[in-house]
C-alpha cells in the first residue's frame, strides 16, 4: 500500500464520499447526482469497451463506500472526453472532469489498474511533455509503439509508415528529434518550478503531504 | 326557451353542394319543428321557494386546510363557524417542527406558519371558533342547514349554516401494521414521531427517546405505501418524499456530521421540491435507490435493503430509523359498508349493531340524510368528487372537501385546495339562497317534482339520485330536497312510471321533439337516427365539430339531454316504434375513471339501457338499432366519424320495419 493510500485511509476511515469530495478533482459534485442514468445512456464508449461501471454507477458506488472497487476500476480510464454526458446531465454534474479526477486520484494512490493502455498513454505523454515543456512526437510514438517489445513495435511502425512520411513531408514530424534532447521551450527551469509550485498548492488545498 | 341548432348542427356540418341541399334542408326543418315542439311542452320554471338564506359557512376541522378556508371566506365577507375536535387550532401542521418551504429559494425548512394563521383567526370577528367540538347532527339542506355542535363539557349549540367545508384531514397509517419495517420497535419512528423529537430538540441535536444523540439516521420511503400486494396503502401520499428531505435537513442543519441516508425507490419531488431536493444533496444527505426488506429497531437499528443501482444487498446501521408512512383520510364511515351493517342490525344481528355504533362514532358530519351520515367515498377512503372538473365537489350539494380528506397532499396543496373549496362553497350558498342549482347547472331554476298520485313507491329515484337529494316522507313517498338537487334528471330517467319531471325538462319535452321529426317512408332511402347527447361533453363536442366544419351524416337528429342518467327508456322504445332506424346514446365515461359531471349519472343510465335489449328482441329488432357511445369533450374529430360509421351500419341493416305503422 502506498504511503498516500495509507494516509488517506486513515484520514477518512469509512467515509469514502467525503474522501472523493476533498481529494478528487470536482469530486464534490458526486453527491449532486440524482441517479437518472442519462450519462450512462449517453456514453459512446460504454457499449464498445464493456465498462465495468458507467458514471452513474460509479457515483452510487462512491456513496455506498465501495472504495477499492471504485479506485481499482478501469472504467474511468475508458472515458474519451467526448463530453456527451456532461452536456446532458440534468444536474449539470461535470461528469467528464470527475472521471478524470477519479482516474488521477486512483493513480496517485497507486490503486489504478496496471498496464491499462489509456493510463500508459497519459503517463507517457505527461512525462514527455513536462521534460522539456514541449511534446517530442518521435519519442512519444516510439515509447507507445514499443511498449510491448521490439517485434510488436516494428509491426506497428510499419503499418503507420505512410502516415509518418506524410507528416515528415508536411514538416509536422522531424525525424531528427529521435536523437538528442529534441526541441524545448526557452525556460525549462521555469516550467519545472511552475509545476512544482502547482503541486505544492494542490497538496496544501487538499491537506496532503507535498 | 328552446334552441334549434341550425348553424353548428346543420349548416356547418353539411357540404354546400346541390346534391346535399335537399337533405340539409330536411334537417333544418326538423330542428325548427323540434324546437317548436319542445317549447310547447315546457313551462318557465318558477324557481324553488323552499330556500334558506343562511350565508354562514361551516368549516369542520381546524388544521391548515380548515383555517385557510375560514380565513379566505371571511376575507370575502362571509361569516364562518370553525369547529375543531381538539383543544387547539393547527391540526397536523401544528405538530410539525418546520414545514417544506413554499417560497424562494426553496432551500431550507420554514416555520410551520400555524401561529400566524391562528392569530389571524383570533383577530377575525367573522370567524366563530368552537374547540373540543364535533358535529352531532346536520339537518336541512344547502342554505338552511341546522347543525348541532357538541362542545366538550358544555351545552350543544345549533348553528344556521349555508354551506359546509369538510377539512377533517388525515391520520398517519398505523406503523404497528408494519412489523417487518420495525414498526413498534424502539428507535423506529414514523415521520410524525420524528417531528416530535425535532420539536423537543428545538434546533439543537436531535435525541432519541432514550436520550442518545442521533449520529446516524435512515429514512425508509413508501413504508406501507404504493403496496402492490394491497395489504397496506396502495397509493402514494405525495408529501412524504419532501417531508423526509426536510427531516433529514433537521439533522444536517443541527450537525453536518450526522449521517443521513434516504432510501427510496422513486423520489417524487413535485414542483419546486426539486430545488429542495438539490439543496438536500448539497448538504450531504445521501440518497440511495433501494428496496428495504427488513428493519430491526433497538439500540443499534439495522436496515436491510437491496440497492437497485448496484443490484446488491446492504445492511445500514443507524441510531434511528424513520418510516415514511402514508396518509389515511378522515372521511367518516364508508356508506356502503354502513348500509350493509345497518340492514344486518335491523335483522337483529347483535354484532352488526355494535359495528354500526362503532362506525357511526367515526362520522364527521352526521348528516340527517336518508343516504347516510357522511359524504360518499370513491377510492381508498377518499371522498368522491369530479376529479377533473369539480375537484372540491362531494356528492352532497353545498358540502365541499378540502385538503387530505380529498386526496393525499402537502401543506402547499392543501392551502390552495382550501381556497378553492371556500370559493365553491360561497357560490353554492348564494345559489341556494336564490333557489338556483349549483354547478354544473349553476343558476338553473328548475327542479324535479313527482306526481305522487302515480308513484308506486318503488324507491328507485331515492336510491339512484347521485347526490342524496331525495328523502322519504312519513307516507314513504319520495320527498325532494330542491336545494340538495343538482338537476341532473337521473331520478326522472329512473322512474318506471314516469311521474318525475322538471318544468322545462321532462319525458314530454324530449318526447315531443322525437315526434316532431318527419320520418320518410321505407322506400325513401332516408333513414333517421336519433342521438341523445349529454349536454356536458357530447353536445359541446358536436358543436365544436361543427365549428371545425367536420361533416357528418344528414340523417341524424340530435337532442341534448342533461345527463345520460336522465334518459328514460320510453324515449328509445317510442323512437324505434315510430320508425327511427337507430338510436345513439352519447354520454361521459363511467366507472373508475369516470368523467360524468353528475358522477354516477352515466353509469346508472347505461345500466338502465342494458336492460332494453330484451325489449328490442321483443320488437324483433337488431341489437345494433341501439348504440351506446362514451364521449369526451375532446372527441371533436372522432365523433363525426363514429356517427358516419353508425349511419353506415344502419344502411347495412336496412330500414326499420316500423315505419308508417
Ligand atoms: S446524468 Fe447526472 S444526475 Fe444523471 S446519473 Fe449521470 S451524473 Fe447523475
Ligand atoms: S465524457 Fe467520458 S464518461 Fe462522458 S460520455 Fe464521454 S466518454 Fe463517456
Ligand atoms: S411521496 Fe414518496 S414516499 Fe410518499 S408514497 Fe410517494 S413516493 Fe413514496
Ligand atoms: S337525481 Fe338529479 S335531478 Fe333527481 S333529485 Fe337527484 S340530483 Fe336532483
Amino acid at each position: 500500500m502506498s504511503d498516500m493510500n495509507q494516509q488517506m485511509t486513515a484520514r477518512y476511515k469509512n467515509n469514502f464520499l467525503k474522501e472523493i469530495e476533498e481529494q478528487a478533482e470536482m469530486g464534490d459534485w458526486v453527491k449532486m447526482c440524482m441517479q437518472c442514468g442519462v450519462c450512462s445512456g449517453s456514453c459512446p464508449t460504454n457499449f464498445h469497451s464493456a465498462w465495468d461501471h458507467p458514471p452513474q454507477e460509479l457515483f452510487m458506488m462512491i456513496r455506498a463506500g465501495k472504495r477499492d472497487e471504485v479506485l481499482e476500476s478501469g472504467s474511468m480510464w475508458n472515458c474519451v472526453s467526448c463530453y456527451n454526458c456532461y452536456v446532458r446531465c440534468p444536474r449539470k454534474v461535470p461528469i467528464t472532469h470527475i472521471m478524470h479526477g477519479l482516474a488521477e486520484y486512483a493513480y496517485r494512490l497507486g490503486k489504478a489498474p496496471k498496464q491499462q493502455p489509456t493510463q500508459f498513454l497519459s503517463k507517457t505523454f505527461w512525462d514527455n511533455a513536462t521534460k522539456t515543456g514541449r511534446v517530442n512526437e518521435v519519442k512519444l510514438t516510439q515509447t507507445l509503439y514499443f511498449k510491448n517489445g521490439l517485434m510488436d513495435g516494428i509491426k506497428q511502425a510499419m503499418a503507420m509508415q505512410s502516415v509518418a512520411l506524410g507528416l515528415v513531408k508536411a514538416k509536422r514530424l522531424n525525424p531528427m528529434e529521435a536523437v538528442g534532447g529534441g526541441h524545448k521551450c526557452k525556460d525549462i527551469k521555469g516550467i519545472h518550478a511552475m509545476l512544482a509550485k502547482a503541486r505544492e498548492l494542490e497538496a496544501q488545498r487538499k491537506g496532503r503531504a507535498a | 326557451m328552446s334552441r334549434g341548432n341550425l348553424r353548428e348542427g346543420v349548416i356547418w356540418i353539411r357540404p354546400d353542394t346541390d346534391a346535399a341541399r335537399e337533405t340539409t334542408q330536411e334537417m333544418a326543418e326538423d330542428y325548427v319543428r323540434m324546437a317548436c315542439a319542445e317549447v310547447k311542452a315546457m313551462t318557465v320554471p318558477a324557481g324553488n321557494t323552499n330556500t334558506g338564506t343562511s350565508k354562514t359557512l361551516l368549516v369542520v376541522g381546524g388544521g391548515m386546510s380548515g383555517m385557510t378556508a375560514a380565513l379566505e371566506a371571511s376575507k370575502t365577507g362571509y361569516k364562518v363557524v370553525l369547529i375543531e375536535k381538539t383543544g387547539a387550532l393547527g391540526g397536523m401542521a401544528a405538530k410539525l417542527w418546520k414545514r417544506i418551504p413554499n417560497r424562494e429559494p426553496f432551500k431550507a425548512p420554514m416555520d410551520n406558519g400555524v401561529a400566524e394563521l391562528v392569530a389571524q383567526i383570533d383577530a377575525d370577528a367573522n370567524i366563530k371558533v368552537y374547540l373540543n367540538a364535533s358535529v352531532v347532527k346536520t339537518a336541512g339542506a344547502p342554505g338552511r342547514f341546522q347543525v348541532d355542535i357538541a362542545v366538550e363539557s358544555g351545552p350543544t349549540v345549533t348553528e344556521d349554516i349555508g354551506a359546509i367545508i369538510q377539512a377533517s384531514g388525515f391520520t398517519p397509517y398505523d406503523m404497528a401494521k408494519l412489523p417487518h419495517l420495525g414498526g413498534g420497535q424502539a428507535n423506529v419512528v414514523d415521520q410524525l414521531g420524528l417531528e416530535t423529537l425535532a420539536k423537543a430538540a428545538n434546533g439543537g441535536p436531535i435525541k432519541r427517546a432514550d436520550g442518545k444523540e442521533v449520529n446516524s439516521v435512515v429514512f425508509v420511503q413508501c413504508a406501507g405505501q404504493r403496496d402492490a400486494t394491497k395489504e397496506h396503502l396502495e397509493y402514494c401520499s405525495g408529501h412524504c418524499c419532501g417531508t423526509s428531505v426536510k427531516q433529514a435537513m433537521y439533522f444536517k442543519d443541527a450537525n453536518p456530521d450526522v449521517e443521513t441516508v434516504v432510501l427510496f425507490t422513486d423520489l417524487r419531488m413535485p414542483g419546486n421540491n426539486e430545488d429542495f431536493y438539490r439543496a438536500a444533496q448539497n448538504k450531504g444527505i445521501v440518497f440511495r435507490k433501494g428496496v428495504v426488506s427488513n428493519v430491526t429497531g433497538g439500540g443499534e437499528c439495522k436496515v436491510k435493503f437491496k440497492d437497485l443501482i448496484l443490484n446488491e444487498d446492504f445492511t445500514a446501521d443507524a441510531d434511528l430509523v424513520v418510516l415514511a408512512t402514508g396518509m389515511v383520510p378522515t372521511t367518516g364511515p364508508d356508506l356502503d359498508q354502513l348500509g350493509e351493517a345497518n340492514r344486518a342490525a335491523e335483522g337483529g344481528n347483535e354484532e352488526a349493531k355494535a359495528q354500526v355504533v362503532q362506525m357511526m362514532s367515526k362520522s364527521v358530519l352526521n348528516l340527517d340524510y336518508r343516504q347516510g351520515p357522511d359524504v360518499p367515498q370513491f377510492k381508498h377512503g377518499f371522498n368522491d368528487s369530479h376529479f377533473i372538473c369539480f375537484p372540491y365537489e362531494t356528492r352532497r350539494t353545498a358540502i365541499y372537501a378540502a385538503g387530505p380528506v380529498r386526496r393525499p397532499m402537502d401543506i402547499a396543496q392543501a392551502t390552495e385546495d382550501a381556497t378553492g373549496a371556500a370559493m365553491k362553497a360561497i357560490q353554492a350558498m348564494e345559489n341556494a339562497g336564490l333557489g338556483k342549482a349549483a354547478h354544473p347547472r349553476a343558476g338553473d331554476l328548475s327542479f324535479p317534482t313527482a306526481r305522487l298520485e302515480g308513484c308506486t313507491q318503488c324507491k328507485r329515484c331515492t336510491v339512484e339520485c347521485p347526490f342524496g337529494a331525495i328523502d322519504e316522507d312519513e307516507r314513504r313517498f319520495p320527498l325532494f330536497n330542491e336545494s340538495r338537487c343538482r338537476r341532473c334528471g337521473t331520478c326522472m330517467g329512473a322512474c318506471p312510471v314516469r311521474v318525475i319531471s322538471f318544468e322545462n325538462y321532462s319525458v314530454n319535452t324530449v318526447g315531443a321533439q322525437i315526434k316532431a321529426v318527419d320520418i320518410p317512408d321505407e322506400f325513401s332511402e332516408k333513414p333517421r337516427v336519433l342521438i341523445l347527447a349529454c349536454e356536458n361533453d357530447a353536445y359541446p363536442a358536436l358543436d365544436m365539430a361543427g365549428m371545425n366544419r367536420n361533416e357528418y351524416d344528414p340523417y341524424v337528429r340530435v337532442i341534448p339531454v342533461r345527463c345520460l342518467g336522465s334518459v328514460n327508456t320510453i324515449w328509445i322504445t317510442d323512437a324505434l316504434n315510430s320508425g327511427y332506424d337507430g338510436v345513439m346514446l352519447m354520454g361521459c365515461k363511467h366507472g373508475e375513471q369516470y368523467q360524468c359531471h353528475f358522477v354516477k349519472g352515466s353509469e346508472l343510465g347505461r345500466y338502465r339501457m342494458s336492460k332494453i335489449y330484451d325489449t328490442l328482441k321483443g320488437m324483433n329488432l337488431e341489437e345494433d338499432r341501439l348504440m351506446d357511445l362514451e364521449v369526451a369533450i375532446t372527441d371533436i374529430d372522432t365523433l363525426p366519424k363514429k356517427i358516419n360509421d353508425y349511419a353506415k351500419r344502419i344502411v347495412e341493416m336496412g330500414m326499420s320495419p316500423f315505419k308508417g305503422l
